[in-house]
């Protein structure tokens, strides 16, 4: 059977359902208001690394470890050059001959959490110092290569053409160059010149430390300027730059103004991946010794140390790699997490 | 092969010499602007006997004749004498220690691309099951130890607690702890590389394609998906070489191998200039030269790349 055909309607006639335009109630207004508020790109972000659960532990984690390593220091009983001849190479919460004696009297004696090591020294404060140069090593090479590798970068990709041939040739070179070499090389160059140094944090860091940085500030930024021309040279080609540079804003505003939040995230997924490779190059040279100068402490030259009594004394070097594997993996999983959170088109 | 390959390869090939270039002047400037003489450190001598030695070394030309002299000297592979080494030639203690470094180094690089390759692909092929978890656990962990943790742990767990291998590098079956403490970051590394590359590989078209024309599974993840997921790997054949060479340094020292990285570090710790700067461009000629051929290794294998 046929369904009838509809009645045949003008499409000019004016038969218009007049229920179809009767204002609005209150009501139907506010179901149309959305009632989600407008995210920003870092909100988002900030969110979606919020749900990621090992990302978090991860920020858990190296927030205590810096917690502990700035803190404990100002408030622990022993510093990391205190000796006690008698406590030589005591198990965690033994005491020494001498201290067993101050207990007998009734004065009470904070326990070795580590034990001590070969020279009777408390090792917990070892470990806690050691793990601040880490730290610190790690969060300085960061910001060297953020600082560096944003400007170079920028400038780079927004000038384009020559300027930016050049500079990406001169990236290319030093991307090439072995950078555990030269800070080895420079170490030894500079030795003399830094134990005769008058600067007392400079004598006490060490040569090895001092071109460490040296090294970071002149090479390690190669990669994040690399990453934020990338990102430069496709911003540059946004109508809102054209628009920026059409009333008159200079090339240092619109780099500053429009481009590097739009790289904000390149920057923070490039910088948390730097910062265990810092952290590794430092323990490999401290291993070697040619780290922090004694008897600064730090993760490799403790490692090191052990490895004299290792059969008999295992712990001496548990502690030190637990701790460094701890804050390389937490970074590394944080690194992850933010580049999953950041750029979710690089998930792998 | 086509020309633009071959200019790619020549431009490639320059820019490895310019590095090399930058590395031999970069070393030779840096030993230079120590204030110290190499002589002063030892035992104290007469000005005369230093001068002596001064001239006997070289060291009394003016900075550019040292310089060119030198380069033409490393271009022939003539490094000078060395001065903690009385009476060997800087090269000959290379060349010695030398046989010790690559078979390690071999080694462990073969291992860490054989294995990591492989745990790679089983770890994609069963994405999201018990194995892929265990091996994705396992190498995030061996990549966030450093290879002085790994080495000493080694050490510890085999030679000193279970007795199984020795100690000491120069005894008989003593290279398999150096070799495998060297392998486990790499090949940890590659796994990862293989396993993000392979599920990238498995997901494009191409491969549905095969699998719909009835192409037999494993044609499909050998042929098609293995000779594709490969080439992230070969990119990092330049990084592993810097890794294994530098991780030499830390590994020899433990397990007490004649080799290169040993030689390097107990040079440092003698003050022995022309030692270290022989070694170091030794190591970074290897290190750019490894680069360059990962480099074009990887433009020869996937022709899609553009050669820019």
């Amino acid at each position: 059977m046929q369904t009838p055909k509809a009645p045949f309607k003008n499409p000019l006639s004016l038969q218009i359902d007049p229920d179809l335009f009767k204002p609005a109630t209150e009501e139907e207004k506010a179901q149309q208001i959305q009632t989600r508020e407008s995210v920003s790109f870092m909100k988002d972000a900030l969110r979606r690394l919020g749900r990621n659960r090992m990302a978090m532990i991860c920020i858990v984690i190296i927030l205590l470890i810096a917690l502990i390593a700035f803190i404990a220091p100002a408030v622990y009983p022993y510093t990391y050059t205190s000796q006690d001849v008698t406590a030589k190479y005591l198990q965690p919460f033994q005491y020494s001959a001498k201290e067993q004696a101050k207990i007998a009297k009734g004065i009470s004696v904070f326990p070795h959490v580590m034990g001590t090591d070969a020279l009777g020294r408390d090792y917990a404060i070892r470990v806690i110092y050691g793990t601040r140069i880490s730290l610190l090593v790690g969060i300085f090479s960061a910001l060297i290569v953020v600082v560096v590798g944003i400007i170079y970068g920028s400038i780079s990709g927004y000038f384009g053409g020559k300027v930016d041939n050049i500079m990406m040739r001169i990236v290319d070179i030093i991307y090439a160059l072995p950078d555990v070499l030269l800070v080895i090389l420079l170490s030894v160059a500079i030795r003399d010149i830094v134990s005769t140094s008058k600067n007392e944090l400079i004598t006490k860091l060490g040569a090895g430390m001092v071109s460490i940085f040296i090294v970071f500030g002149l090479l390690y930024w190669v990669g994040m300027a690399r990453q934020v021309r990338c990102q430069i040279l496709s911003i540059k080609e946004q109508e809102y730059v054209l628009a920026s540079r059409s009333i008159g804003a200079s090339p240092a505003r619109i780099i500053r103004k429009h481009m590097i939040p739009n790289c904000v995230s390149v920057i923070i997924i490039v910088a948390a991946m730097q910062i265990p490779s810092a952290i590794f190059t430092e323990s490999f040279l401290s291993f070697l010794g040619m780290g922090v100068s004694i008897p600064m402490p730090s993760l490799g030259s403790l490692a090191s140390d052990a490895r004299a009594g290792l059969n008999s004394y295992p712990f001496l070097l548990i502690y030190p790699a637990t701790s460094i594997f701890l804050i390389v993996l937490s970074f590394n999983l944080l690194g992850n997490g933010l580049r999953d959170a950041f750029d979710p088109k690089l998930r792998s | 092969m086509n020309s633009k390959l071959l200019v790619y390869m020549f431009k490639r090939f320059g820019m490895a010499l310019l590095t090399i270039f930058l590395v031999i002047a970069i070393t030779f400037l840096v030993m230079h602007a120590i204030p110290a003489s190499p002589f002063s450190s030892e035992k104290a001598k007469s000005d005369a006997v230093i001068k002596a030695l001064e001239i006997k070394y070289g060291f009394d030309k003016p900075l550019g004749v040292q310089f060119l002299n030198y380069l033409w000297g490393v271009v022939h592979f003539d490094f000078g004498l060395s001065t903690a080494w009385v009476g060997f030639t800087v090269s000959q203690l290379i060349i010695n220690a030398f046989a010790y470094s690559a078979s390690i180094g071999f080694s462990a690089a073969i291992i860490a691309i054989l294995l990591g390759v492989l745990f790679g692909c089983l770890s994609a092929l069963n994405r999201g099951k018990w194995v892929d978890k265990v091996i994705q656990v396992v190498t995030t962990a061996l990549v966030s130890m450093p290879s002085f943790v790994v080495a000493t742990l080694l050490l510890l767990l085999f030679s000193y607690r279970l007795g199984w291998l020795p100690s000491l590098g120069t005894q008989p079956g003593g290279m398999v702890l150096p070799v495998l403490s060297l392998s486990l970051y790499p090949m940890a590394y590659i796994t990862r590389l293989q396993r993000s590359s392979m599920l990238d590989v498995l997901g494009a078209d191409y491969i549905r394609t095969a699998r719909a024309k009835g192409v037999k599974s494993n044609v499909v993840i050998y042929k098609h998906a293995l000779k594709n997921a490969l080439s992230p790997v070969i990119t990092y054949a330049g990084p592993m070489m810097a890794y294994i060479l530098t991780g030499s340094m830390v590994v020899e020292n433990i397990f007490s191998v004649p080799g290169l990285g040993r030689l390097f570090t107990n040079s440092m710790l003698r003050t022995d200039y022309m030692m270290i700067m022989g070694v170091t461009i030794v190591l970074a000629v290897m290190i750019i030269l490894m680069n360059f051929l990962s480099d074009v290794l990887y433009k020869v294998m996937d022709p899609r790349i553009d050669l820019a």
